[in-house]
């Protein structure tokens, strides 16, 4: 029998008579051309205890957590109240569907519209959508909602904008005739201004996008040089944000000319993973509220003369208009995003703000330690938020090195910019203890010098 | 119920509480930003609310309180599979060896995870008969919509970039075209024939030497299936156009009949239906995408690859005596679909179900959902028509239609009057095609007496409306609101807490 299924034989035989059907095989039966030649090849069924012992063998060899870890590149270790999952591993919460019964579902609806509200306040947007996948489908859907916006089909892009983003950006263009140019890093680790003029001077954009705290961890807000090429040329800027925590310290993207803000909130409360599921957000200026792909949470009356919320302008999306739809997302990522808003209930304002604080003052000590290592040093000069990139050498043999003593330094730059193959992208947030941050640097010590030497 | 019900108040939005200084301190305080950034690049005030653990813990109770889930009572949303979410799955994912794991951590420390997304991988692919899956898509659209730019890519690398022409049925969930028109093809939509089925007469006529991709639900929106199959693809596959699978329904099908033997070559899962993910209030959700071998290379990076590590063969899973890598380099891919390489934690509770469950479990499973969803047919044609009176799937549709003229008690109305009784309502007016349509899934993991108790319920809803319709018309009347006013929420967007005054 399957899993969690109550029938007893006896309930089978009374339902198939009620029904007027001989068996079971009966009521499935398919023509013999396309049923299934051989039998399944799956493993058998195991008891519950011995699935809990496979799958802990299974964890078990997973190895990272014996590390000091500097990984951040986009997904970010911080701490998470444990208060958190009490709440949102409510079964009310996670065993329901997308809210299409409002009347059941305020609860669901009211944690949407307040996560909805935490974002605006956040990014300083007027409006933010239900959710969607994560940071960088985010971008592809904002960046479609420019290209609906302007009627222009090429998109301008930073070079420091996270390369998976961008990939993923390229990877939904791929369907469209869309074009996409790339501006040049700087010096400095920010999107190189001149480039970025030139550009918008010479073709019709329908978004500029950057990233701040851009992938190498550099703030970078689009300048006032820049925002007034893109104001003269009608492009719509989008501010992409892959650390969420950022916005507890940072002067939000509004103030630096962002229409559509697009990002990750995963650093709020949602666990690592191994990448997912994490949340994205897409807020904007009211302007493009019928262009915002998603669920959106509306507050209105009910009949009885009291406050209510529902799922609204449903016109944008793919249930009522089919193949002229918004876009095509359907399952989004609620209960994430739910996580996320527990996660901003619970710290509030002064513990977002220490957090922030705390991840401005570790990094800190994480740049004065590694740069006090000979042959170390940062490989720009811009302020940055939480990572840093520093130049080692060649980071593949430093970084392998490092991963023998005991520590997972950070991610290869040379991944994603052979330029920078002599650097690594290193990540503290308020978890990193000097511990960590000094065995980094003994090991870095011992590596760097082994490296010089060959 | 009662949790739910009218008396209680609504807690006040988390804007509304807390006082400046009062939030629970997890971390130590912090030196003022200005020590490490300049000025101007700081926010001058950061406008959240101070509450207490406490009361931030009531406050999300209280909305649990106001929230109805499988949990709470039976959940019959048609083609959403609402089946109960087994516990061991999420205590799993939530072991700290997987929780914990950073997407970057090198593959030599992630052989656990890896071993996870593997096995899966293989696992799905034999129960449904494709040559590969990849984990990379989000959900069931986002699958969609990777399956559509494989098909782009393998026709553009084929010089076939003139198909340009995808086929949907009028009865598709609205998502098919909704990925089509995002990847670029002109959408067809094919009308369903009388017996609500996708027709060969009709099929041909659009078929072509333009045809890209044929998109099919198979048991299709209706429940049915679609016993036709293997003509249409023969059809699709003769004009040089691909078979995609819409997953959604694969309940109905597990051990009994595959997609890549009806034909398909490609197809998604809502591993958060079938496999019991939790669907969480709307996602995270998990969708695997299946292609068959033709299409392999095509498949989004990363894709999880495994490299004998020369020990004898002594294995009882897939993956023991494997090491694994994830390969990035794959030059015919479409690219990544997402920032990272899937949701993991729900590719755990997927695997962790498949291990409950094993082959015979799952052919059980679809048995059991299609027994289910026929015996409720059954009970509610006693007094609803259902359209197609015929043996369906895992799910069937009844109209509201004939009670409607009589009573002037509509599907909605049904729907909510069902609220009051405890019950999740069916999925409504959808598939377009059936006038005042409910549409009624009860999944294997219901009981005979649940199901009864529910056919009870929409009796005696049927014979108060053709008695007193205007009782039904006025429900829900024991929920926390009322019906809402949905003009208003669209004409006035109320989309945020703003500070007053
Ligand atoms: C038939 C069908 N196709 C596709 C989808 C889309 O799947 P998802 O919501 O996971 O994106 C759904 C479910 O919502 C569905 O019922």
């Amino acid at each position: 029998m399957g899993a969690y299924t109550p029938h007893t034989p006896q309930e089978i035989s009374q339902m198939l008579e009620r029904i007027g059907v001989g068996s079971l095989e009966e009521l499935l039966a398919v023509s013999p051309e396309i049923a299934p030649k051989a039998p399944l090849d799956v493993v058998p069924a195991l008891p519950e205890y011995q699935i809990e012992r496979r799958m802990k063998a299974l964890a078990a060899r997973n190895r990272a957590d014996e590390y000091a870890s500097f990984l951040g590149a986009g997904a970010y270790r911080h701490y998470a109240p444990p208060a958190i999952a009490a709440l949102a591993m409510r079964g009310e919460f996670l065993t329901a569907y997308t809210p299409y019964q409002a009347e059941v579902s305020q609860g669901y609806l009211q944690a949407i519209y307040e996560w909805q509200s935490y974002i605006c306040l956040l990014t300083g947007m007027e409006i933010a959508n239900a959710s969607v996948y994560d940071g960088a489908t985010a971008l592809a859907e904002g960046s479609i909602m420019a290209i609906n916006a302007t009627g222009r089909a090429r998109l301008l892009v930073s070079r420091a904008v996270d390369p998976r983003y961008r990939a993923v950006l390229h990877t939904y263009c791929g369907g469209l005739d869309i074009e996409i140019d790339e501006i040049a890093v700087g010096a400095d680790g920010r999107t190189d201004g001149d480039s970025a003029i030139a550009a918008i001077e010479a073709k019709k954009y329908a978004a500029v996008i950057v990233q701040s705290p851009n992938f190498f961890g550099v703030i970078d807000e689009i300048d006032a040089r820049i925002r007034a090429a893109i104001e003269t040329s009608g492009t719509v800027p989008i501010a992409v944000i892959s650390e969420a925590i950022s916005l507890g310290a940072l002067r939000p993207p509004a103030e630096w000319g962002a229409q559509i803000v697009v990002g990750e909130a995963q650093s709020f409360g949602v666990a690592l993973a191994y990448g997912g599921p994490y949340v994205g957000f897409i807020a904007s200026t009211a302007e493009h509220m019928r262009r915002i792909p998603g669920r959106l949470v509306g507050r209105s009356v009910d009949n009885r003369g009291g406050e209510a919320y529902t799922l609204t302008l449903q016109a944008r999306e793919q249930h009522i208009r089919r193949e002229k739809a918004s876009s095509n997302i359907c399952t989004n990522q609620a209960h994430c995003a739910l996580i996320a808003t527990i996660y901003l209930a619970l710290v509030g304002a002064s513990g977002l703000r220490d957090v922030a604080g705390l991840n401005l003052e570790r990094s800190r000590e994480l740049a004065t330690a590694v740069t006090s290592v000979p042959g170390v040093s940062l490989r720009f000069e811009a302020p940055f938020f939480n990572e840093i990139v520093v130049r080692v050498g060649n980071a593949a043999e430093v970084l392998a090195g490092l991963q023998q003593r005991g520590v997972l330094a950070g991610v290869d730059l040379g991944r994603f910019y052979p330029e920078y193959a002599d650097s690594i992208l290193m990540a503290a947030t308020e978890l990193t203890t000097t511990g960590e941050i000094a065995k980094l640097t003994a090991a870095l010590r011992e590596v760097v010098h082994v490296a010089a030497l060959r | 119920m009662s949790q739910l019900s009218a008396d209680r108040p609504a807690p006040a939005l988390i804007f509304e509480t807390g006082a400046p200084g009062r939030a629970t301190e997890y971390v130590e305080r912090s030196r003022p930003h200005g020590e490490f950034l300049p000025p101007e690049l700081l926010r001058s005030d950061l406008p959240l609310p101070d509450n207490s653990e406490l009361d931030v813990v009531r406050h999300f109770t209280q909305l649990s309180h106001r929230t109805f889930g499988i949990d709470l009572g039976f959940y019959p949303l048609g083609s959403c599979t609402m089946k109960y979410n087994p516990r061991v799955n999420d205590a799993i994912a939530n072991l700290p060896g997987f929780r914990d794991l950073h997407p970057y951590a090198p593959d030599e420390l992630a052989q656990g995870s890896l071993a996870v997304m593997y096995e899966l991988e293989r696992s799905l692919s034999s129960i449904f008969g494709m040559a590969a899956f990849s984990l990379n898509p989000s959900a069931g659209a986002h699958a969609e919509l990777a399956a559509l730019l494989v098909a782009k890519k393998y026709f553009k690398d084929r010089g076939e970039s003139k198909r340009t022409k995808v086929i949907v049925p009028d009865t598709a969930h609205g998502t098919n075209p909704a990925s089509a028109a995002m990847c670029g093809f002109k959408v067809i939509s094919l009308p369903s024939d009388a017996r609500g089925r996708v027709s060969v007469e009709e099929i041909e006529k659009v078929l072509g030497d333009d045809t890209a991709v044929c998109m099919m639900t198979n048991p299709n929106t209706l429940g049915l299936f679609e016993d036709r199959i293997a003509e249409i693809a023969a059809a699709v596959h003769r004009v040089g156009g691909l078979m995609y699978y819409d997953g959604a329904n694969a309940n109905a099908i597990m051990g009994n009949v595959r997609p890549g033997d009806m034909g398909f070559d490609l197809m998604h899962l809502n591993t958060h239906k079938t496999f019991t993910i939790p669907h969480g209030g709307g996602g995270a959700g998990h969708g695997p995408l299946g292609v068959a071998a033709h299409l392999v290379d095509y498949l989004p990076t990363p894709v999880v690859r495994a490299i004998p590590d020369g020990k004898p063969d002594v294995r009882r899973a897939p993956s023991d005596g494997m090491r694994f890598e994830l390969d990035f380099d794959r030059p015919k891919s479409i690219g990544p679909m997402r920032s990272f390489w899937s949701n993991f934690a729900h590719a755990v509770r997927a695997l962790s179900y498949l291990y409950a469950n094993g082959a015979e479990g799952l052919t059980s499973v679809s048995q059991l959902a299609v027994l289910n969803a026929n015996y409720l047919r059954v009970g509610v044609s006693e007094f609803l028509t259902t359209p197609y009176p015929e043996i369906c799937r895992h799910e069937f549709v009844a109209s509201a239609q004939e009670l409607k003229k009589e009573t002037g008690v509509r599907a909605l109305d049904i729907a909510k009057a069902l609220l009051d009784r405890g019950f999740m309502a069916p999925t409504v007016y959808f598939p377009l095609i059936v006038p005042e349509c409910l549409m009624m899934e009860p999944t294997e993991t219901e009981s005979k007496e649940t199901l009864d108790l529910f056919i009870e319920a929409l009796r005696e809803i049927v014979e108060t409306a053709k008695r007193d319709p205007q009782s039904v018309m006025a429900a829900p009347v024991k929920t926390v609101v009322g019906r809402i006013d949905e003009t208003r929420a669209a004409r006035q967007p109320d989309l945020r807490w703003r500070q007053s005054g």
